[in-house]
This record gives structure tokens, sequence and C-alpha cells, in this order.
């Protein structure tokens, strides 16, 4: 296995986690607390990666990648996770929680279209 | 009055952001790198872009004004989805590359479709002049 599919598989493992640790929370009208903020910290670390790799991968490729839809998708998905938490933190209530599954969810789409436009397929 | 981005409305502000940006990103590079390819399709992905981005803003505002500019643009919103799905069903050569609205949002997990419904629901919950007894969470 290469190493972006290392970092895919764990950008969709903890978006998955995020997304059903969220639901759940919602569900039983908790609130999130610093383990649901420090497990998205980790995916966000693991995105800023995402994001470097991503580029030096698309510096080095002969593949025929669109650079700025790519390069687009690799900081729209960093964004996704730390607007979402801020949003979040803004109204503690159960719709604030349901702001962090949204948020997870967006970047599972957008690695699902990541993942895509890496291999070539699907225009902008 | 309640505020039209607290509660619900919260979780609707940030998916309409969420399109408000993809849509806002999808039409740049479309009419930036391709414009000749599909103008009419392109031109549509610009349209909803701004509708997108304009209902964003007004939840986020607030404020009967806002509130009234929110109902156009998920009525505009409404009418150009099912517009423009329709349409990419029946003339396919219009549509030689897809939009945010084409085949009713099918790209987007027809989303595009169920937003402006949420949107209008949301919309009439939070009318003015509606009694605020109630408190939504």
């Amino acid at each position: 296995m290469s190493v972006n599919d290392w970092i895919t598989g764990a950008v969709y493992v903890l978006g998955v986690v995020v997304a059903l640790w969220s639901l759940v929370l919602v569900i039983r009208d908790e609130l999130a607390q610093d383990r649901t903020f420090a497990l998205l910290a980790t995916a966000e670390l693991v995105l800023l990666v995402q994001l470097v790799v991503g580029c030096i991968l698309l510096a080095g490729t002969d593949r025929d990648v669109s650079g700025v839809l790519f390069v687009s998708y690799l900081v729209g998905i960093v964004l996704a996770l730390p607007i979402g938490a801020f949003w979040s933190l803004a109204e503690r209530t159960r719709s604030g929680t349901g702001v962090l599954v949204i948020a997870a969810l967006t970047v599972l789409a957008l690695e699902v279209r990541l993942a895509d436009i890496w291999s070539g397929g699907l225009g902008a | 009055m309640r505020e039209l981005s607290s509660g619900p409305g919260r979780m609707l502000v940030f998916v309409y952001g969420v399109f408000a940006v993809a849509a806002t990103g999808r039409s740049a590079i479309q009419l930036g790198t391709e414009a000749g390819n599909a103008p009419f399709a392109y031109t549509l992905s610009l349209v909803a872009a701004v509708i997108y981005l304009v209902a964003t803003t007004c939840l986020l505002l607030g404020g009967p004004s806002a509130w009234r500019v929110a109902v156009v643009s998920c009525a505009v919103e409404l009418v150009g989805v099912l517009s423009v799905g329709v349409l990419s069903y029946v003339d396919t050569e219009l549509f030689p590359d897809k939009t945010v609205w084409s085949h009713f949002g099918q790209g987007y997990a027809f989303l595009p479709l169920v937003l402006p419904f949420l949107g209008l629901a949301w919309l009439r919950a939070t009318a003015p002049g509606r009694a605020t007894a109630r408190s939504v969470r």
C-alpha cells in the first residue's frame, strides 16, 4: 500500500468515527466534550498531512490530474472540521453537536471526490 | 422572532455554507478553465452559487428583511433545481457537462433537491410575527 492509500484509509475511518460518535451524542442529547474534540483534532491532523503529502505527490506525478481542482479539494477538506468545530462551539446545544455530524459527513464526501480526482475520473 | 442561525438553523447554515463554497468553487473552475465547453451549464452553476451565497448570508444575518430575501432565494433555488433537473433529462444537448442542479443534484446525493424544502420549512418556523414561546433547541 502506498502512502496516500494509508492516508485516505485513515481519513475514511476517522471521518466515520467522528460522524457516528457525534450522532450518538445528538441522539442521547449530550454535548460534545474534550474527548470528542481531541478526536476531531486527530482527524484534522491527518487532513493536514494529506494536504502536504497530496501537494508533494501532485508535483511528482505523471498522472492526468487537474492540479487546481485537486489542490482546492485538499484545502477545502482541511477547512471543514475547524469551521464546523467553531460553529458548533458557538452554540452548545443539540443542534450545535449536529453540526459536527454534518462536518464529518462533509469530510467523507470531499474525500470520495478527492480520490476520484486523483484517479483521473470525474471532471469538475 | 427566533434567530435564523440558531437551533436547527445552525445546521442549515453549515450545509448552505458548504454548498455555497462548493458551487462557487465549481463554477469558478469551470468558467475559468473551460468556459467554452458548456456555457449554459456553467452559467447555471454560477447562478446556483450566487443563490447559495445569498441564502447563507441571509440566514447568518437574521432579521425581517434577511428573512424575506432568504424566502425568495430558497424559492428560486427550488424552482431552479426542479427546472434544471427536468431540463437536464429532457434536453441532454444543453448539458454536455454537469451542474450542481442537473439531474436534481444527483452528483451531490440529491441534497440540492432536499435543501430548499428544509430551508423553506425553517423559514416558515421562524417567520416574523410568529410566537416564539416554544423554544426549539
